[in-house]
């Protein structure tokens, strides 16, 4: 979707506000809603791209004044609905409805910290067929799809090179509408600064962005 | 720091309305009622990436990278398994790219769409690399980004930009400043910042280096 989330190359953010010696959270309750957005992904009910388009569907003038977490607090009370594990009832009564199970948590203290060091792959072993090869020149397609992409604005229709094919992996696109992962390869796409952004970028600076086959062409 | 870059407190996530704290407190306790929650687990979560991930992992990696050549070719070929060998892997640093700065080629990292990054070896990322300003301009306009941030590169340094559009997250390997050669793995990864393994900053000699 033309999300304000997709912002590069955007003007009137304001300054870059830097913080020196920054704590990793600035109150508990960032924290707080940090570890519940981990432990409650345990459940397996959604997928990190879902998660990435639930903020994506906030409205853009929330988004822009709500703080990374206020914005992540906002999707997971929307996923917990979406997914059933809570209703909106219990969350605005803030306490479960009568005669409801209780469940066992999905995610430990022990598995925690497994979850934090192993990770989750999105790479996927299966046979796909490469569109491109390094090297090639390459067109990101135009396309303004209403669902989530990782396209952004910026590359659309612009041509650029093949740097590198980084293997197989889940195709955001449908995985975040829960339509499948779809797996396909990712490659690393170099575009000229200045066929992005035209004469006022310098002749030799370039931006990589990472792209699936379903976003290119052959140019 | 230069002075164009402002050591704000002001930023909008300190205004947070208290009834958000409420809120937040009351989801924990509905969830941890309905069995879906362990808060044990919160806290050890918390606990991971407030105490044991964090920059001092990446800084590691950078010095081990040039103190020893074979290491850093590895890491260059194979991020995964090299930053592995140090202890180093796991959620949001799953498929690593790592990316090295030259005198004629400087690199940066952002992600435009969300907030991607290298989380295993920079840990969580800083407010500055999350917000609009930067995730903005870092693609349309890096060098005046890296001006602002001290760092006014000659033209004739090739600015390479990776956008963290897909699961592949990218750490800078910086260059290693001169003087530092009597230096042990330990002390160089001293003067590895965060900054610098993001691209931008560069990493300053260390005061005794350059005298003696």
């Amino acid at each position: 979707m033309n999300g304000v989330h997709d912002m590069g190359g955007m003007h009137g953010m304001g300054p870059i506000q830097y913080e020196k010696d920054e704590p990793v959270f600035h109150a508990l309750w960032e924290g707080r809603v940090f570890a519940l957005r981990r432990a409650m992904s345990a459940w397996g009910k959604w997928s990190i791209d879902a998660r990435r388009h639930e903020v994506e569907l906030l409205p853009a003038s929330e988004y822009l004044t709500m703080s990374y977490y206020e914005r992540h607090f906002a999707a997971l009370i929307e996923l917990l609905i979406k997914s059933g594990l809570i209703t909106r009832e219990e969350m605005e009564l803030g306490k479960p409805a009568p005669g409801s199970p209780k469940a066992v948590p999905a995610l430990t203290a022990e598995k925690a910290v497994e979850l934090v060091t192993k990770g989750l792959p999105t790479s996927r072993d299966v046979p796909a067929i490469p569109g491109f090869q390094p090297g090639q020149r390459v067109r990101a397609r135009i396309m303004h799809p209403l669902g989530h992409t990782r396209l952004p604005r910026y590359a659309r229709g612009k041509f650029g090179t093949i740097h590198r094919d980084h293997g197989v992996f889940v195709f955001p696109d449908t995985n975040a509408h829960f339509l499948g992962e779809k797996p396909q390869h990712v490659y690393s796409v170099c575009f000229a600064a200045r066929e992005l952004w035209g004469a006022q970028a310098a002749p030799n600076d370039s931006v990589y962005v990472d792209l699936w086959d379903d976003y290119l062409e052959p140019a | 720091m230069t002075a164009e870059l402002s050591d704000a407190h002001d930023h909008d996530h300190q205004v947070v309305p208290s009834d958000l704290i409420l809120r937040v407190k009351a989801l924990e306790s509905l969830l941890v009622e309905k069995g879906l929650v362990d808060p044990a687990a919160l806290d050890a979560l918390i606990d991971a990436y407030e105490h044991k991930i964090g920059p001092r992992n990446g800084a590691r990696v950078v010095a081990r990278a040039w103190a020893d050549p074979d290491y850093k070719q590895r890491l260059l070929t194979n991020a995964d398994a090299a930053i592995a060998e140090l202890g180093y892997a796991g959620q949001q640093g799953e498929h690593m790219v790592v990316i090295e700065n030259t005198p004629k080629v400087h690199n940066l990292v952002v992600c435009t769409l969300c907030s991607c990054y290298p989380w295993p070896v920079l840990g969580l990322p800083p407010i500055w690399y999350k917000s609009a300003p930067y995730r903005s301009r870092a693609v349309i306009d890096p060098r005046g980004v890296l001006r602002e941030f001290g760092l006014d590169l000659p033209e004739e340094v090739e600015v390479r930009v990776w956008d963290s559009t897909a699961e592949l997250r990218y750490l800078v390997l910086p260059e290693r400043p001169a003087g530092t050669e009597q230096l042990s793995e330990e002390e160089l990864a001293a003067l590895v910042s965060r900054d610098a393994m993001v691209g931008v900053a560069k990493v300053v000699p260390p005061q005794k280096a350059v005298s003696s």
